[in-house]
């Protein structure tokens, strides 16, 4: 059983849902990186999705897009990234990566993953690798037992949703809108009835992100998820790191994850 | 040239991509799942629009009545006395409506827009010869266009950006990264992100996720198979040596891909050779770079060890471009086509060559071909015919070459 798994198995043991924060590694820097871990898991948080900065993700809006472009203007590297994470190994929540498949390829498949197992890292998002592609990667994963979270969106057909299931270990990333990253005021209507649906299709935890920034988004979607993503709400506050008061911008953070938190905690 | 591709022992064949847009080991897909449906939908349709008489017979009629094809193959005699080598002759895509090859592609992708039901097109452009030619198809069908361009190449090809907006195009202008065409892909694959459903993205190269990749290359084909005809015609044989620019690699490889099992025939790729060999210097993955993942396939790249883009340079906006299509990648590791580069410099003596000598402004992209031509052909006999894709007129690029030569 892998870290996630057992996470999983914990957490609906006793009835409670993941608040799953993600961050950028390296904005403005790591040591910010690992402060804003360790307050993050501080606050509650059950697991950490740490973004490997990127030169092209597409599947990025402006404020992750312009995080990414922060660090790497510092010319941060995935070795420091990952040597970074390796001094996190007492945090309580588990941490995976959201990583490129241009990056774990450029690095290859094998040396990736042994690299961020190493620094005791639990999984990978890969957002750019197709499940058809995905056999190489997930042999690896499999054998070292680091999970492959494969995402699903509101474009997935569902027999396809069903391949991706089965293909998927730790969670099924539920991509809750037709876009980008980025926060968004409403949800689409559909999201809770068609998360219900691939609920039903598979045991495997389902965990919701984009675009989920209020207290209102995580009632709503609490009901059917295991766990939910926040990104660019997060992002966004960390972004007056570089320059401000890096303190104030810790404190606004925790207490943003812990008004999440909360309000999760609240209904379950 | 020490920087021709070595040969492995697979021979490259046409019947390329497969089921899964692999081209030997490059293509593929790697785009986000958001995407995943749409690129089915796209590819199954073309499928069916490929055996379809009715829209091959559209096609057709706007690439002869519309574009102005067959574009003439023409014999460039005072260029090829200045080489003094072998026979120059020119395949005129500068001729073509919008003054460039990039029209094939849009009419036949606004076909396909209109089949599968979608109403609105967006775009990338560099040169923002693409973005013409997907403003011209949008303006002749009816269609919402949005086309996404860097704010560098707003600057160096601003005639284009006047046109695509007369043409009624929106201009988008890109300000992250290095604000030139790779941005303005990754803006282009955003917004599809979003408006996928509705919304046919007309990608302007081979290059990008499967089936790009392949639709691209068969609409462009229609270059080569009209110069392999001409030649038949006109010389009563093939060429001896086939050249053409390598942005993402469209017009090279519709010039190609109908002589790839003529293997009489030999193909040179020129690349972007910038202001040197450096990195950060010169757009040529296929000389300079390696395998590996960009915008959705994998193919040659200009990529740091840690898996970043590299930052690249061309003094032309259609070839300032980290990545390639994959079949060019597929062609160099079978040593099919024998890729090369050419630098700013020289290529701006090729454009200065074909202008002065034929009276023929070549776009910057083309000046690339046409001055590695003229090297290859000085070492060649006067029988000998080097046929070149002439894939742009260089309006556009007056202004900024004016620019460049005051500065
Ligand atoms: C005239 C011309 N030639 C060549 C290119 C490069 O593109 P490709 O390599 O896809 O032909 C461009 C791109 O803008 C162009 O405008």
């Amino acid at each position: 059983m892998s870290e996630i798994d057992e996470l999983f198995t914990e957490l609906r043991g006793g009835g409670k849902k993941a608040f799953m924060p993600f961050v950028t590694a390296g904005d403005p820097d790591l040591e910010f990186t690992t402060a804003v871990l360790r307050e993050l898991t501080a606050a509650g948080s059950s697991m950490c999705e740490v973004g490997i900065p990127y030169s092209d993700p597409i599947a990025d809006g402006p404020v992750i897009q312009a995080s990414y472009t922060r660090a790497l203007e510092k010319k941060i590297r995935l070795a420091e990234i990952l040597k970074t994470l390796g001094e996190l190994k007492d945090l309580s929540a588990p941490l995976v990566t959201m990583v490129s498949y241009a990056i774990c390829h450029r690095h290859g498949l094998e040396n990736y993953v042994a690299a961020a197992k190493q620094a005791g890292v639990a999984g990978a998002i890969v957002p750019d690798l197709l499940v058809e592609e995905a056999d190489e990667l997930a042999a690896i994963c499999q054998r070292e037992d680091f999970s492959l979270i494969q995402l699903v969106t509101p474009t997935t057909p569902r027999e396809r949703q069903k391949r991706i299931a089965e293909k998927t270990t730790g969670f099924i990333y539920y991509v809750s809108v037709t876009g980008i990253t980025g926060e968004r005021t409403e949800l689409p209507p559909q999201l809770v009835d068609n998360v219900g649906w691939l609920r039903e299709q598979t045991d495997l935890p389902i965990c919701i992100g984009f675009g989920i920034s209020t207290p209102g988004h995580v009632k709503l979607l609490a009901p059917v998820a295991d766990g939910l993503i926040v990104g660019s709400a997060i992002v966004r506050r960390i972004c007056e790191a570089g320059s401000g008061d890096r303190d104030a911008v810790l404190r606004s953070v925790r207490d943003y994850a812990a008004g999440l938190i909360a309000a999760l905690d609240s209904r379950s | 040239m020490a920087c021709m591709s070595e040969t492995s022992t697979q021979k490259a064949v046409a019947n390329v991509p497969d089921a899964a847009g692999r081209f030997g080991d490059f293509g593929g897909r790697y785009v986000p799942e958001t995407l995943t449906r749409a690129l089915d939908e796209l590819a199954v349709e073309y499928d069916k629009a490929k055996v379809d008489a009715q829209f091959q017979a559209e096609l057709n009629d706007l690439l002869a009545n519309y574009v102005g094809r067959p574009s003439p193959l023409y014999h460039a005699k005072r260029l090829s006395q200045q080489c003094g080598g072998a026979q120059i002759w020119l395949k005129r895509e500068d001729l073509n409506h919008t003054g460039a090859h990039k029209i094939n592609n849009t009419l036949g992708q606004a076909l396909l827009t209109l089949r599968m039901g979608k109403r609105r097109v967006i775009a990338e452009t560099g040169a923002g010869q693409h973005g013409v030619a997907t403003a011209t198809a949008c303006a002749h069908f009816g269609l919402p266009c949005v086309v996404y361009m860097g704010e560098e190449d707003i600057r160096r090809q601003a005639p284009n950006v006047f046109s695509m907006k007369l043409l009624g195009a929106e201009v988008r202008p890109v300000t992250t990264g290095s604000r030139t065409l790779r941005d303005a892909i990754n803006d282009a694959m955003r917004d599809w992100m979003s408006s996928v459903a509705d919304t046919h993205y007309i990608l302007g190269s081979v290059v990008g996720p499967h089936p790009f990749p392949r639709i691209v290359r068969d609409f462009q084909s229609v270059i080569g198979r009209e110069a392999r005809e001409q030649s038949q015609q006109r010389l009563g044989r093939l060429p001896d040596c086939v050249v053409a620019c390598v942005g993402g690699g469209s017009n090279a490889a519709g010039m190609f891909y109908p002589f790839v099992e003529d293997e009489g025939v030999k193909l040179i790729g020129v690349e972007a050779g910038g202001r040197s060999s450096t990195a950060g210097d010169h757009a040529s993955p296929l000389t300079y770079g390696s395998p590996g993942v960009l915008h959705g396939s994998f193919s040659y790249v200009m990529q740091d060890e840690d898996g970043q883009t590299c930052d690249v340079h061309s003094v032309s906006a259609g070839l300032d471009y980290p990545g390639v299509g994959p079949e060019h990648s597929y062609w160099k590791d079978t040593g099919r086509v024998a890729y090369t580069e050419c630098r700013d410099a020289e290529a701006m003596q090729g454009f200065d060559a074909l202008a002065k000598r034929e009276g023929i402004l070549p776009a910057l992209e083309s000046s690339h071909a046409i001055a590695k031509a003229m090297e290859v052909a000085a070492g060649m006999s006067p029988d000998a015919v080097v046929l070149v894709c002439l894939s742009g007129r260089g309006d556009k690029d007056a202004a900024e070459i004016a620019r460049l030569r005051d500065g």
